[in-house]
């Protein structure tokens, strides 16, 4: 099985295992991750709570667009999601963000993201909706390289690699550092493994 | 108590007397009207029947029939009271006395009555007037002289209530002695609320007085000093030629003060040239730089006058407006003044106006006056905008740019202010457009934020970032990243910006985004910090805002990554420029957690991680690292912080930084080394730990200006010690170092390499291999037109290699000598240090000593000793020994100069009971040494007999010290050569004590002592003491020395005791044959 993920460079053949067993753990109770148990895992082991956000994110995992997560899905996106160097994190991000797949953020799709960023109490002479505009120009005007207003890939690239707090300028889809470290930790290093791991070490 | 009854009447007494008038000023009218208050309401029925110890009289403007129906009976011009006293006088009087009508009072009740009959003729106040005016002190007439008033504290209230509980008495005189008790609080309350009431009105009318501009030049003084980090200025003093104190207190010429002039200051900040103030009594004021060093009067251009000497100050020198908010002396000052400004505004008129109405109206007359008064007004309204606002004193005092931008800013109000400034000259109801306006303009400065209103004018970054700021505010994380990353597409480092990012409230947002757990904010937020805290007045922000102690946080966080900490500790080094900040950092355990970030993990330890990775984590531990230098660097200006730093362990750590061959690490490592260099106990360990062979290794040229800079300052300040000396030589550093002097371009590099030349030809193996490389033609060549810091330490070096006496004929060849006898007219008591040690060095050699001569070299260095500084003294008599010794024609030349004599004489002078300080033991030694060389002309000697050198020398003879011994026995023993000196010495009781010097270790003590000795006894009675102070036995020792000179001297003494006794021996045996 681990074998097929040989073109998944930064996660090891150990990590593989752990992800496959942790993924059979958490699938225990159903026949297939679908979207409402991949939400919750989001939501319990990756402090995610933006239930639209989520859903973009499982679009992203669930390849073959049959609204289940295989395992090859799973540790392809999990891969990205813990250990994604910046390239396949500004990919991930991207495709998150392009809510249609047409291959560009247009300012719609931004408006969609960033419409519930704000939250503060509006004076009688300010109009939400013009608020919401003004901020989703000021993320077009980080973004559109090329002044098209439109982000595609290369735009968005460009301007993360120039300043990499805009890789999830419109909302956050990848774990945080610290969710990070904690899941991994989780995730490779589960107790009730303990044993398994030791006899992996020993093995080797 | 009823101090301020006292203070009134004194105020009337204008010329002298106590019988002045009560001057029609605001403040005495606000007094009067408090008294009369006080007299109405506060004083109850048993106070007002108190009798008066001694009665009260004035003379009136009432006439007896004025008194009719208040309880008096009238009889012609008389009236009197019906109420008598316990003497059986009547308790009110009013009589013709001298044809004055006078009117005289036994109680407060009958005072009263006279007011209030007054009150009704409309002459309330001006009767009180005349009552205070002939009464100074009514707190002693009503209770009693023991009560009157005295300055300082008075406890005789406390004693009074005492004593009266003691004896015995009866209820009359109990009851009696409980009303006085009342009656003395009531006052003392009277005086508080009167003084409150009155401060605002003081304030604002007081004008300077030579007392006050002396206690503020005096407590100055005390916290002047050489040290940035503690003395607030480096020199402060009245300017030199015009420091003589007049007979009214002045120091101005009479001539000046006609002008108001008092005085004029002298003020040396660290960081700028030096201020010239002249006081007058309006306030102080800039004068312009000196002309060919002489004083030059007047105002300097686009002067303001400033009520107080520190805003002036605070205005000049960005550095003493730092250091300032450090001593919480004047802080305390300054709050207090403020609060009392405050207090009296909330009390006179409750309206929004800043200024209480006295001021106002103050203003409102001159304006009335002629031209000059209106500008006179316009300063005042200066002096007024400086005082209050503390947040805008800040931007005012650290930028000058700022104020024009500011003032830019403003250019839409003007039109506002305009109309307003002529209705004012209109003068119609002149007072309360002036109030108005100027607390608007007040506002205006004080609170940019109101200006929004007014958009018109702002920049459009200052809009685009409020929206930002907004957006940080309310927005989630994302919103929050998004405005983040717009705000840095700002021109962060431009002050606009960085201002605007203050205005709207900006900087409470970031720093709180600090605190949060989302790593991107803090990152991003941190970005922003890091750029504008290169701003000194964010930097201020910042640290009020409780900046550092959330970074410090962030550092302390297992949880935070590199990028954050590199961010974290940037931050930190640049907000930590001023000792505040400081010493938040060290408090909040900061200084730890950088040392921290020093330590560099082994590129071993990332064993799980493939190579490239393995690298890039290295990167990011070096750039931590780096950071951390920097942040350490900023720090370390602390004396406090340095001991932190070498208590968590920073030296190992950056000794082993400091092999580093990445110049970005190495300038602040070596930043940080010699800004602790100043420590000895780093000095130490940069030895021990080798770190000198480094700092020699980055003098070289390949390094870039700035890391030669430093490490040569580093050397600099450990090349006080010998063995550090010796290492530099060892590692081949002296050769860089005087190639660095060819760099005539970078002041501050040629400072260090100057200076670390210095220090190192304190060692004669460095001063050798100096001079083949030639360094002092160098030095020499720089003698001129360099700044002071660059002189101070090119003379210093000259005066080590002047040692040498090869070197001094290499100087006169290079044409050293003439620059340096210039360099002795200066004002930089370091460099006139430096200059006198190389001009005496130099001297030692005759044909220097003739160019000296030539130039009037002695009578600069002469002159030099009435120079405050104690150093500078002791180095210029010092300087002169050579002189003296090598001059031709030197007792005529010493005799040329007026007063000379005399001079160096006063410098023996030591009061009975005060202490002496190692500074005041070198003064005195150089000036024994100096009056020894000049003792050798007979004349001259004869004339520093007539100044009482003799007693004063004597006097001197019981110190321990044996370098002032030393120089002490010399000038005895030269002085003795005159008159009845030799005798005098005796007399005044300096033999005994010169008999112990022979007990003293130096051997250069003994052998002048036995000299003087030698001369001493010549003298039959002085033998007599010696030889009872147990002489004879350590001379015996001596006569055995290898020393000719002391051999000799103390032969001759043991010699002249023997004759004397054999002599007696002999007069006996004659008395006796007879018999």
């Amino acid at each position: 099985m681990a074998s097929k993920f040989k073109n998944v460079p930064v996660i090891n053949k150990f990590e593989i295992e752990s992800l496959l067993r942790k993924y059979r753990e958490l699938m225990k109770k159903k026949q297939k991750m679908d979207r409402v148990l991949f939400c919750e895992i989001l939501c319990n082991h990756f402090g995610m709570t933006d239930s639209i956000m989520m859903d973009n994110i499982f679009r992203i995992f669930d390849r073959d667009n049959d609204s289940i997560i295989n395992m090859e899905e799973w540790i392809r996106g999990l891969s990205v999601f813990l250990r994604g160097n910046l390239q396949e994190q500004i990919k991930f991000c991207f495709d998150v963000y392009d809510l249609n797949g047409d291959g560009y953020i247009s300012r719609d799709e931004m408006y969609q993201l960033l419409k519930d960023c704000l939250k503060y109490k509006y004076t009688p002479d300010e109009d939400p909706e013009d608020t919401k505009r003004e901020l989703v120009d000021y993320a077009l005007k980080q973004l559109d390289m090329d002044s098209d207003s439109r982000v595609s890939f290369a735009d968005f690239e460009t301007a993360v690699k120039g300043k990499e707090l805009l890789l999830e300028c419109l909302g956050p889809c990848i774990p945080d550092y610290r969710v990070k470290l904690i899941v991994s930790d989780k995730f490779f290093r589960d107790e009730n493994d303990d044993q398994e791991i030791m006899k992996i070490k020993c093995s080797k | 108590m009823g101090q301020t009854l006292v203070v009134l009447a004194e105020r009337t007494a204008s010329n002298g007397g106590r019988r002045g008038k009560v001057e029609q000023t605001e403040s005495n009218n606000v007094m009067l009207k408090k008294f009369l208050e006080f007299l109405d309401t506060k004083v109850s029925d048993e106070l007002g029947k108190f009798q008066f110890v001694s009665p009260m009289s004035w003379p009136t403007t009432l006439e007896a029939s004025d008194l009719s129906g208040s309880g008096c009976t009238v009889n012609g011009n008389e009236a009197i009271s019906e109420a008598k006293s316990t003497e059986g006088e009547p308790m009110l009087m009013l009589k013709i006395v001298n044809n004055v009508p006078t009117v005289t009072i036994m109680s407060l009740e009958h005072g009263n009555i006279v007011l209030s009959c007054a009150d009704s003729k409309g002459k309330k106040t001006s009767e009180l007037r005349h009552c205070l005016e002939a009464n100074s002190d009514p707190v002693a007439k009503i209770c009693g002289e023991r009560f009157s008033t005295i300055h300082g504290p008075n406890e005789e209230l406390v004693r009074y209530m005492q004593s009266g509980g003691a004896e015995g008495q009866d209820e009359a005189e109990k009851q009696r002695n409980k009303t006085l008790a009342l009656l003395l609080t009531s006052f003392h309350q009277l005086d508080r609320d009167t003084l409150k009431e009155t401060f605002g009105v003081a304030t604002s009318t007081t004008r300077l007085t030579p007392d006050e501009v002396e206690r503020w030049v005096d407590l100055l003084k005390r916290y002047c000093g050489k040290d940035e980090n503690k003395n607030i200025l480096e020199d402060l003093d009245y300017f030199p030629e015009y420091n003589q104190k007049l007979k009214n207190g002045c120091r101005a010429l009479p001539k000046r003060q006609i002008r108001g002039e008092i005085c004029y200051i002298v003020a040396v900040p660290h960081d700028t040239e030096p201020v010239y103030i002249t006081a007058t009594t309006d306030g102080y004021f800039v004068s312009p730089p000196l002309e060919n060093g002489r004083f030059v009067f007047g105002r300097a251009e686009g002067e303001e006058t400033y009520s107080a000497l520190i805003p002036l100050l605070r205005n000049k020198s960005p550095l003493f407006n730092e250091l300032i908010d450090n001593e919480e002396i004047f802080q305390q000052m300054e709050d207090d003044k403020e609060k009392g400004i405050i207090d009296t505004t909330g009390d006179l008129n409750g309206e929004e106006g800043r200024y209480d109405k006295g001021q106002g109206q103050e203003i409102q007359k001159r304006q009335q006056g002629d031209d000059q008064k209106a500008e006179k007004k316009k300063h005042d309204k200066t002096k007024k905008k400086l005082e209050p606002s503390l947040k805008w004193r800040n931007l005012m005092i650290e930028d000058h740019k700022e104020i024009e931008k500011k003032d830019d800013k403003k250019k839409k109000l003007k039109p506002i202010k305009k109309p307003r400034d002529n209705k004012r000259h209109t003068g119609s109801d002149g007072e309360d457009s002036f109030e108005e306006s100027s607390s608007e303009s007040e506002e205006e400065e004080e609170a940019p934020d109101r200006r929004q209103d007014a958009n018109t004018d702002l920049p459009s970054e200052y809009w685009q970032i409020q929206k930002l700021v907004k957006y940080l505010k309310s927005g989630n994380q994302t919103a929050t990243i998004i405005a983040l990353c717009s705000m840095r597409d700002f021109n962060l480092s431009q002050e606009t910006c960085q201002l605007a990012i203050r205005d709207v409230g900006g900087l409470e947002v970031l720093i709180n985004l600090l605190d949060t757990d989302e790593i991107k904010c803090k990152i991003g937020s941190l970005k922003i910090l890091k750029e504008i805290s290169k701003n000194t007045q964010i930097r201020r922000a910042i640290a009020d805002l409780g900046g550092l102690q959330t970074m410090v946080k962030i550092l302390s966080d297992p949880m935070a990554n590199k990028e954050l900490k590199c961010l974290v500790a940037e931050t930190i080094a640049n907000v930590a420029k001023f000792i505040r900040a400081r010493r938040t950092v060290r408090q909040h355990g900061g200084i730890k957690k950088l040392v921290g970030l020093l330590d560099i993990p082994p590129a071993s330890s990332y064993n799980n991680m493939q190579n490239a990775a393995k690298e890039k984590e290295h990167e990011k531990d070096i750039e931590v690292a780096c950071t951390g230098a920097m942040a350490l660097w900023s720090c370390s200006k602390s004396k406090k912080n340095k001991q932190a730093m070498r208590k968590a362990g920073a030296i190992p750590l950056l000794a082993k930084l400091l092999k580093s061959e990445n110049t970005e690490m190495l300038i602040p490592v070596v930043g940080t080394l010699q800004e602790c260099a100043s420590e000895p106990n780093y000095r130490l360990a940069i030895r021990t730990e080798g770190m000198v062979e480094d700092l020699v290794k980055n003098l070289s040229d390949e390094h870039p200006q700035e890391l030669q800079m430093h490490c040569a300052s580093a050397i600099f300040k450990c090349a006080e010690e010998k063995e550090t000396r010796d290492l530099v030589r060892q590692y081949g550093g002296l050769e860089p170092l005087v190639a660095l002097l060819g760099n005539k371009e970078n002041k501050d590099l040629l400072a260090a390499a100057t200076g670390a030349i210095w220090k190192c030809a304190i060692s004669p193996e460095n001063v050798v291999r100096f001079q083949e490389l030639k360094a002092i033609d160098q030095l020499v060549g720089l003698l001129n037109n360099q700044p002071e810091e660059v002189l101070v330490n090119v003379v210093g070096g000259l005066a080590e290699l002047a040692k040498e006496p090869q070197n001094r004929m290499t100087i006169r060849k290079a044409g050293g000598i003439q620059p340096l006898v210039n360099l002795l007219t200066g004002t930089n008591q370091a460099l006139l240090i430096n200059v006198t040690k190389a001009v005496g060095s130099c001297a030692e050699e005759p044909d220097n000593m003739a160019i000296i001569d030539k130039l009037d070299g002695v009578r600069l260095l002469w002159s030099l000793l009435k120079n405050p500084n104690m150093q500078v003294k002791a180095s210029a008599a010092w300087a002169i020994c050579p002189c003296i010794e090598h001059a031709k024609d030197a007792g005529e030349m010493v005799r040329s100069f007026v007063g000379g004599l005399e001079l160096i004489v006063g410098l023996l002078h030591v009061k009975d009971d005060q202490e002496l300080t190692e500074q005041d033991i070198e003064v005195l030694a150089s000036v024994c040494a100096a009056i020894a060389n000049i003792a050798n002309d007979e004349e001259n000697l004869a004339v520093i007999t007539d100044h009482n050198v003799v007693s004063m020398l004597a006097k001197l003879t019981n110190t321990m010290n044996d370098k002032l011994r030393r120089h002490l026995a010399e000038a005895i023993a030269r002085c003795c050569n005159w008159g009845q000196n030799r005798i005098e010495f005796g007399r005044q009781g300096a033999v005994a004590p010169l008999v112990r010097y022979l007990k003293a270790k130096d051997p250069e003590v003994h052998r002048s002592t036995a000299k003087a000795l030698f001369q001493l006894s010549k003298d039959p009675d002085n033998c007599i003491t010696m030889h009872e102070a147990g002489v004879v036995k350590p001379l015996m020792e001596m006569v055995g020395s290898n020393d000719d000179i002391l051999q000799e001297a103390a032969a001759g003494c043991i010699a002249n005791i023997r004759r004397l006794a054999l002599a007696n021996e002999k007069a006996k045996t004659n008395k006796t044959v007879p018999n």
